[in-house]
């Protein structure tokens, strides 16, 4: 059972600016739910992958209805692992996030891949998909339609996080090749601005 | 950002511009020159990991891309 989440989009920037983007995306406007972001784990494998481990703690935002059910719920927030593998030979980053706590209430297991096709160069395809399950009896349904509405929201604010997050790698970009060429700088920049067009996400419960 | 330690929140932003750099002018042009941050690293773990005992947060132990294993296309 549970609910399934998947989505494909296409985001307009080359994928060596998205992963670096990716790296620097806390904080963000879209991210007040974020509060703290560490990375606890880095290696570098033989084959020149970089696996990476972040531990991030979010606000726990529950609607009024789980509130008064689960009050002890709130003191906490929730860690969040975020697990990376960047291969660069490949083009492709792969990372798997889900909660380490709150998991009885709700567990959401979120794998993302971004990779840069070759023969499409100034765009990155991303491949977002979720599991949510609640281990609740007698209310998991409902756990697990807000925890699906909430993932929705989140993604939304994740995707401008990211965007707001390549911008301003372009724009310090763009400010360090100013010169001469002050007028041609700002149009590159209007230019590399990126933008996201989603396709229709399906769900299956 | 803040650490999750709230002393190693200078020691973390000192790491993350070291690797931030080397990332992008390093890792993703194919140069195997080796991480320089090593250093850096060290001491920000050496804070993070006693915040993290501190706080009872279980990442201890937590098996690495874990719950892909049960996922469909992994």
């Amino acid at each position: 059972m549970g609910k399934y989440f998947f989505n494909e989009t296409d985001i307009r920037s080359a994928w060596e600016n998205v992963l670096t983007a990716f790296w620097q995306r806390y904080p963000n406007p879209y991210s007040t739910h974020v509060l703290t972001e560490d990375v606890v784990f880095r290696e570098v494998t033989p084959d020149n992958c970089l696996l990476s481990r972040r531990l991030l703690t979010k606000t726990n935002r529950l609607p009024r209805w789980a509130e008064r059910i689960f009050p002890g719920n709130l003191a906490r927030s929730v860690y969040i692992v975020e697990d990376s593998i960047v291969d660069p030979n490949n083009r492709r980053l792969t990372t798997l996030t889900w909660n380490l706590n709150h998991s009885t209430l709700m567990t959401v297991v979120e794998r993302c891949v971004f990779h840069g096709e070759r023969d499409r160069p100034v765009w990155t395809r991303l491949t977002r998909e979720a599991w949510i399950s609640s281990g609740v009896f007698g209310l998991s349904r409902p756990i697990q339609e807000f925890g699906l509405s909430r993932f929705k929201s989140n993604q939304i604010k994740a995707m401008k996080g990211l965007e707001h997050a390549l911008s301003k790698l372009h724009l310090s970009a763009a400010q360090s090749h100013h010169g001469d060429a002050s007028k041609d700088t700002s149009e590159k920049a209007k230019n590399l601005t990126p933008s996201s067009s989603s396709q229709k996400p399906q769900e299956f419960v | 950002m803040n650490s999750v330690g709230e002393g190693c929140t200078e020691l973390k932003r000192e790491y993350d511009q070291c690797f931030n750099r080397w990332f992008a002018e390093k890792f993703l042009k194919g140069e195997r020159s080796g991480d320089p941050c090593t250093e850096l690293f060290k001491q920000y773990q050496t804070c993070v990991q006693k915040a993290i005992k501190e706080k009872d947060i279980p990442i201890d132990g937590v098996e690495f891309m874990g719950p892909n294993k049960e996922k469909p296309g992994s």
